[in-house]
């Protein structure tokens, strides 16, 4: 065969693409593509709505003075709590993600469509088959769902249902990529947000690889077929897909954090080397993270657990803080460009903090960084494990990782997604601003008191810590009702910014206004001088970025002091071995 | 931008600028001194988890568990009918989690050493030892055998962290540490 016949089969498999033209960026947007990104977007909210619902409920019951719900549906909302944001709402945003990174910004037609339907309806099925068996009451089992605790068979199978629908999204979102390189509609390599999601992507496909190998047996164990599944090899398997979807989440927001710095301020990457470098590491290390769930266990090797919980030498988390640098750094060199060169930061003092995008992808940044990221070297440290395993301190830390940094950069990134996929106008605009402070502020505290708590050694997933119905009595200090109390209300705040936030979304996308081109309400970037006026990195001496060098040298020393202190508190632990 | 392909088509090849050369050096040097804190405190830390563990079934452990506290019964911890159970210094003693509670109540004196051996005769249970907070998942089918040496006078609660159905706020157990007998 030549050359000219694989060219003309292609042409001839080449699906007749219908396209408009971005007026902001003057990208070509298949409309398949941005139906499909529509479909999961919509349906990553709805499943935010009941996920966010669940969880102000469990908020409330583990409120003392409150305690609203009965201990059966307790443990059955927390259940529904995990499934709903931690695995749909984030998932249908992601693959929605996915598609935007590849079809959009690769100006490129998206491969088949109609499979990325059926992975769409795959994954409403299966997300809704889990909720039902949850609803029934038979599948308390949580979200881990650790046997010999059995759930009804079809709270697995709505599951496996998700995975397979996702893992059908991400090798769409691969075929893409193909597909746009064949077609060339771009030049040279892929822009740095389309390689944080090719990022993400290959972590999913681990992820759901790791998810399979282990729900297939355990649902078929649900069903009377296996015999036995050993408790330890489960959690080991399992969290191969628990932790690592977390660091899909990672890959994405990092992403997002770069286009929303992009498009709001129109930053340029610090380097393009030097943050795909670090993309890399997270693709190479950030898997091993299963092991964080396995410090305490028995019948594991210290071995094992040193070099699995630390990402072999703290690889990955190198790989974010070099983000956690060339983020800020970029937003900052690109405000200067801006004008704003007064002192080390009238760049970030008269930044659009009105912006919704800008304000909670900055906030996201900044608490994912200090609460989540700190948080969770120190939880993942070998020995330092013990002092916070299950207890309550364990949700505060991934409160901060998923809900302060990836649900705030998915809903910050909503507020443009509006305008450029949807062509709407963001509803309420005034409500709109104040709603990443609402939530950000909220999903901190919840964070950080629940820490607080798991330091006095709240357990997590417990219904009453006043242990009433326990034969032996235990009292915990009153401090730790003080921080559940004040849990119970930033959990309220937090819950306020998520209404607002699918009020806005909802109105925008039912009633809202279309973007009229010629004057549009927002403007991409936001501040464009910046986009017009690009410095080529490199061609510089130095790059002066005073504020950006503080605030990261506040983040070195706190995680410094917080590391140390807790080894010192766990020196005061009884000596075992 | 982040969202366009990279202005320079040959990134790769661009040079480092000095501040993410020096952050990134600072980060991966504090990235190996984290990993070596762990190593170190394997050799001069007294608080390194057991990795001693034997697959057990249930109906042996009850059966072990049963002995012990037979054996070294002192007394029943009020109201509940539990037996509390002092072992002599240096023994195996035996805490054993089930739904809902941890069973036997035990009596150690303070700054003995002793090998706790615990595990689950059900479902996964969490050993959360308050307010010394030390937590310990606890498996079904696994024997975890921790030597332990209790060093505060008093009376310490045990809850269950890890989620094991609809008792499971009321699962709870007791250790108390009491001054040593002189040997």
């Amino acid at each position: 065969m030549t050359s000219i016949d694989i060219a003309a089969g292609r042409a001839q498999a080449g699906r007749e693409a219908k396209f408009r033209t971005c007026p902001f960026t003057g990208l070509k947007v298949d409309l398949a593509a941005q139906r499909l990104i529509v479909a999961n977007a919509v349906a990553a909210v709805i499943f935010l709505a009941v996920g966010g619902l669940f969880g102000l409920l469990v908020a409330l019951t583990r409120w003392p003075a409150v305690h609203l719900l009965p201990a059966e549906w307790f443990y059955l909302v927390l259940t529904g709590h995990g499934a709903n944001v931690l695995l749909f709402w984030i998932i249908f945003f992601e693959i929605a993600v996915l598609y935007f990174a590849s079809a959009i910004l690769l100006n490129s037609r998206l491969a088949t469509p109609r499979l990325g339907w059926l992975a769409f309806g795959l994954m409403v099925v299966g997300a809704a088959m889990a909720n039902v068996a949850v609803l029934q009451g038979d599948s308390t089992v949580m979200f881990t769902s650790y046997p010999p605790m059995k759930a009804a068979p079809h709270f697995y199978l709505g599951l496996i249902l998700f995975a397979v629908g996702a893992l059908l999204a991400v090798g769409i979102f691969f075929a893409t990529l193909v597909i746009a390189k064949d077609e060339r509609t771009y030049e040279g390599s892929v822009p740095l947000v389309t390689f944080g999601a090719i990022t993400a992507a290959i972590i999913a496909v681990y992820t759901i690889a790791s998810g399979a190998v282990i729900l297939i047996p355990t649902f078929l164990w649900s069903i009377g077929i296996v015999g036995n599944i050993d408790p330890l090899m489960y959690k080991v398997v399992w969290w191969g897909m628990g932790h690592s979807s977390q660091q899909i989440n990672v890959s994405t927001h990092v992403a997002l954090w770069y286009a929303i710095a992009a498009l709001t301020v129109g930053a340029v990457p610090l380097s393009e080397k030097v943050s795909r470098t670090a993309f890399l590491l997270y693709i190479l290390f950030l898997q091993l993270a299963s092991a964080h769930h396995l410090l305490v266990e028995p019948g594991i090797s210290s071995e094992w657990k040193v070099f699995n919980t630390s990402y072999a030498m703290y690889l990955a988390v190198l790989g974010s803080m070099i983000h956690g640098l060339t983020v800020p750094g970029s937003i900052e060199a690109a405000q200067r460009r801006n004008g704003f060169t007064k002192g080390a930061f009238e760049w970030l003092r008269k930044a659009p903090w009105g912006n919704p995008a800008f304000a909670g992808m900055f906030l996201s940044l900044v608490m994912f960084g200090f609460i989540g990221g700190i948080s969770g070297v120190v939880l993942g440290t070998e020995q330092i494990n013990i002092l916070m395993h299950n207890t309550l301190y364990v949700p505060g830390h991934f409160h901060g990782t998923v809900v302060a940094g990836t649900t705030l950069a998915f809903m910050a990134a909503t507020y443009l997604i509006l305008p450029l996929v949807f062509q709407r106008e963001v509803a309420f605009p005034k409500l709109a601003k104040v709603q990443p402070y609402l939530f950000g502020i909220g999903a901190a505290g919840i964070a950080l008191f629940m820490m607080g708590a798991g330091t006095l050694g709240v357990p997590r997933r417990h219904w009453d810590i006043t242990l009433t119905d326990a034969s032996i009595p235990y009292e915990f200090a009153a401090g730790a009702f003080l921080m559940m109390g004040l849990n119970g209300l930033f959990a309220i705040l937090a819950a306020l910014g998520g209404i607002i936030y699918i009020v806005v979304v909802v109105a925008s996308v039912l009633w809202g206004k279309r973007v009229d081109p010629a004057r549009p309400a927002w403007q991409f970037p936001v501040t464009s001088a910046a986009a017009a006026n690009v410095a080529k990195y490199g061609s510089h001496a130095t790059v002066k970025l005073p504020g950006t060098i503080i605030l990261v040298g506040v983040f070195f020393v706190a995680f410094m002091l917080y590391y140390y202190v807790n080894w010192k508190y766990l020196s005061a632990v009884w000596p075992l071995r | 931008m982040a969202v366009t392909p990279p202005v320079q088509r040959i990134w790769w090849k661009e040079p480092i600028e000095r501040v993410e050369l020096v952050w990134t050096a600072l980060a991966f040097l504090w990235g190996l001194a984290m990993f070596s804190t762990m190593i170190v405190w394997h050799v001069v830390g007294k608080q390194n988890l057991a990795n001693e563990a034997y697959r057990i079934s249930p109906q042996t452990f009850i059966a072990r568990a049963d002995a012990f506290a037979e054996k070294y019964k002192v007394r029943e911890e009020a109201n509940t009918g539990v037996p509390v159970v002092r072992p002599p210094a240096g023994a195996d003693i035996y805490l054993l989690g089930r739904l809902w509670e941890w069973w036997p109540v035990l009596e150690l004196e303070k700054g003995r050493t002793y090998r706790l051996h615990l595990s689950s005769i059900d479902w996964q249970h969490g050993f959360s030892l308050l307010p010394v907070n030390i937590n310990i998942q606890v498996h079904p089918g696994y024997e975890h055998v921790i030597t332990i040496t209790p060093d505060q006078l008093g009376q310490f609660g045990i809850v269950c962290n890890e989620y094991c159905g609809i008792g499971h706020h009321q699962m709870t157990g007791k250790i108390y540490v009491v001054e040593p007998k002189p040997q």
